[in-house]
């Protein structure tokens, strides 16, 4: 088994929680892997993205090839379609629905989302809203991780558990809201 | 718990404490920050104590860490690797004293120029030193490699230098440790003569160096992380560092045969090298950075079996990919999907409520009677005032050359002469030029752009903070000419107003122009909400 995620969004959003909840559930399960994250300049408010590579067998390149990503992540429209060299024939792209415009030329938001439903399978994601009904609008990138759970090639019961561990010294209620996200995410995806 | 997930940085800090450092010295500079802030949130570095709060610069922080070694003890230094040009003269002049205790520096290259100025490859810095350099590939190598580095520096009595570029600094995987073992016991060096570089003794350690040399080439003979991996065919890869991981995606995925030289230890090791390239007709030479042993290997005439970043087989700059590395080798790689047009660049910005805005808001108001516009600029996150909507600073170069610049262009003639530095960076580099400029009495009008820390690598703890006063009257600017400023959109008309006073003065005026990052503001506020010192 090997699965190729880009996770995507823009410096602040919280792109590292999502991969690092995928990293641990990857390390429980003994799987290799590879995590490549953009720190630096590029973080204040700029495009950032996280190369995440998991594997049962030994994995190489910090990157993943161009046309190997079996999964777009992202947690901003515009950001999923940067990435579009990166996805495979089959890949798919999950995306929260809601744009970042911190720019004066950000594109217009329908002509976007036409453009992610014709560049491949892909699921859009209302993740504010998930996260509100979950109980804390903060939780809308664990929300974005629960929709795209079924690529991850892990368990959902796999992610749960990394979700605990991640925020364990953030008290229970904070591990119960995020829990409730990701469930959430994953009913809302499978609808 | 001795699997963990880490960052190459990160990797390197627990190797270090793990081979009984003493000491991290270094100044932050992505891709090298996150080693010594392991460090110091590591608990195993309080028992026993390993120093590691941030140095004033680069070569401050080497020369602490030489002197940790001459004591006996281990130390590490880290820095990026226009760093290693700050501190190039304490690193040149070690490698002629030598060392006592183990001494690594770690350079995090930054190929590519993710946040970085130029994209040189400190390989060559290694080799103009004669020393020992270490190029790990991944992670676990890269752990395993530090540790090494500190018993080949005690071995050998050289500082070993330790590249990383920053897709394995800031690439995360699983990482195993071994055992912790202790800290050297203080032990002065008694060999007295070798630390004292007047030209009798340095001629004799020079020399000494030189004759190493083929000791150092032995090692790397027999370096379990220089390797062959077999194959079939008259072509063949030398893969430098990094580069083996790229080549290795594509032998794996195509399922090739081809057989690769993995060099990780330098210098060269001649006869594996020579007993290598005799064997085959064409050989790919794979290097992260600049073509350094491309060119070596290739020879002053061109032995056209080499191929590689320097006959455009690679590109010439830029870092290397899987695709870059199945194009050189011939193959076929897949169409992909394109990006469509109605995405745009979102390139980095100043932050929402940063006091760099409301600065630049207000210099350029008080700019806007004169004919030349320009200010010179310095390395920070206040360099993006370059960009709209401020388009304000016209230079940025090395750390600290915003002052020198205006100063020599108030020199040439031009008025206003102002620059901007922040706070860490006036530190690091700018108080001798301020002294220049207060020698000469330069028409030039300083803005420190005081946020209370190094912002741009994360919020790390700047060395002059609450001092910026004294420094600057200390260095003899006259304290009527050091002006005090809020940046806050209230205070605009007024900071225009002491702006333009300085910069109609003919002498030296120095504007610290104070107020917190909003993001360090942001942590702290968390912090303390956490430990309830703040009312909500």
């Amino acid at each position: 088994m090997q699965k190729n995620i880009i996770i995507a969004g823009v410096g602040g959003q919280g792109i590292l929680t999502i991969a690092s909840i995928i990293d641990l559930a990857a390390m429980n399960l003994g799987l290799h892997v590879k995590q490549a994250e953009v720190h630096g300049m590029s973080q204040r408010g700029g495009a950032v993205e996280s190369h995440l590579r998991i594997s049962t067998e030994e994995i190489y390149s910090d990157l993943i090839p161009l046309g190997k990503a079996d999964l777009i992540l992202s947690i901003e429209p515009m950001e999923s379609l940067r990435y579009l060299p990166f996805l495979s024939p089959g890949g798919v792209i999950v995306t929260s629905t809601e744009s970042y415009e911190n720019i004066r030329n950000y594109p217009d938001k329908t002509g976007l989302l036409n453009h992610i439903r014709e560049s491949a399978s892909c699921l859009l994601i209302d993740a504010g809203a998930i996260a509100t009904e979950a109980g804390n609008v903060k939780t809308y990138n664990v929300a974005m991780l629960g929709a795209a759970a079924p690529y991850t090639g892990m368990e959902a019961t796999e992610l749960e558990k990394a979700i605990a561990t991640y925020f364990a010294d953030k008290g229970e209620k904070i591990i119960a809201t995020n829990l409730n996200a990701f469930r959430l995410g994953k009913d809302y995806a499978q609808k | 718990m001795n699997k963990q997930l880490l960052l190459g940085a990160e990797a390197i800090a627990q190797a270090a404490l793990d081979a009984g450092i003493s000491g991290v010295y270094a100044y932050p500079g992505t891709p090298s920050t996150e080693i010594t802030e392991y460090i110091q949130k590591s608990p195993q570095a309080r028992d026993p104590f390993v120093r590691s709060a941030w140095a004033t610069n680069e070569k401050t922080a080497y020369e602490a860490a030489l002197g940790m070694s001459f004591a006996g003890k281990r130390s590490l230094v880290c820095m990026k690797h226009v760093g290693l040009n700050v501190a190039a003269d304490a690193f040149m002049n070690s490698s002629v004293t030598g060392i006592h205790g183990g001494l690594v520096i770690v350079v995090a290259d930054d190929p590519s120029m993710h946040s970085s100025q130029n994209e040189q490859d400190s390989r060559v810095y290694g080799k103009f030193a004669l020393i020992p350099v270490l190029e790990p590939a991944n992670q676990q190598e890269t752990y395993q490699i530090t540790r090494y580095a500190f018993d080949l520096s005690e071995q050998t009595a050289l500082p070993v230098l330790l590249r990383i570029p920053t897709r394995l600094s800031h690439s995360r995987a699983v990482v195993t440790k071994t055992e912790t073992r202790p800290q050297n016991r203080l032990d002065p060096s008694k060999e007295k003569g070798k630390w004292i570089l007047l030209p009798a003794n340095a001629r004799r350690n020079y020399q000494q160096l030189l004759e190493k040399q083929q000791e150092l080439v032995l090692l790397s003979e027999s370096s379990p992380y220089n390797k062959v991996k077999e194959g079939i065919g008259n072509k063949a890869v030398i893969a430098f560092g990094i580069g083996y991981n790229y080549t290795m995606e594509i032998i794996s995925s195509y399922e090739l045969q081809i057989p690769l030289l993995k060099i990780s230890q330098y210098p060269l090791p001649e006869e594996k090298i020579k007993a290598f390239c005799n064997q085959y007709d064409d050989i790919l030479i794979v290097e992260e950075g600049y073509p350094v042993y491309e060119e070596l290997l290739k020879g002053y005439f061109g032995n056209r079996k080499f191929r590689g970043r320097l006959d455009g087989t690679l590109p010439r700059t830029g870092e290397l990919s899987p695709a870059l590395l199945a194009k050189a080798l011939g193959l076929q790689t897949p169409e992909v999907k394109t990006i469509p047009a109605i995405v745009v660049p979102r390139p980095p910005m100043l932050c929402q409520g940063c006091g760099h805005r409301d600065l630049f808001d207000a210099l350029n108001m008080a700019m806007e009677s004169y004919p030349h516009k320009q200010v010179f600029g310095d390395i920070g996150c206040y360099t993006l005032g370059a960009m709209p909507p401020y388009s304000v600073i016209s230079t940025c170069v090395d750390m600290g050359a915003s002052i020198t610049m205006a100063k020599g262009a108030a020199d040439a003639g031009i008025r206003p002469a102002v620059c901007v530095i922040g706070d860490s960076t006036f530190t690091h580099s700018g108080m001798t030029g301020l002294l220049d400029a207060v020698n000469d009495r330069s028409p030039v009008t300083i803005i420190i752009s005081d946020n209370d820390t190094t912002a741009m690598t994360g919020g790390q703890n700047s060395a002059g903070t609450g001092r910026f006063f004294d420094i600057c009257k200390g260095l003899g600017v006259e304290e009527e000419h050091i002006r005090l400023i809020i940046p806050l959109k209230k205070n605009l008309d007024e900071n225009r107003a002491i702006l333009k006073e300085e910069l109609d003065y003919e002498g030296v005026s120095v504007i610290i122009s104070q107020r917190e990052c909003v993001q360090t503001l942001k942590k702290q506020k968390k912090q303390c909400k956490k430990t309830s010192l703040l009312p909500e």
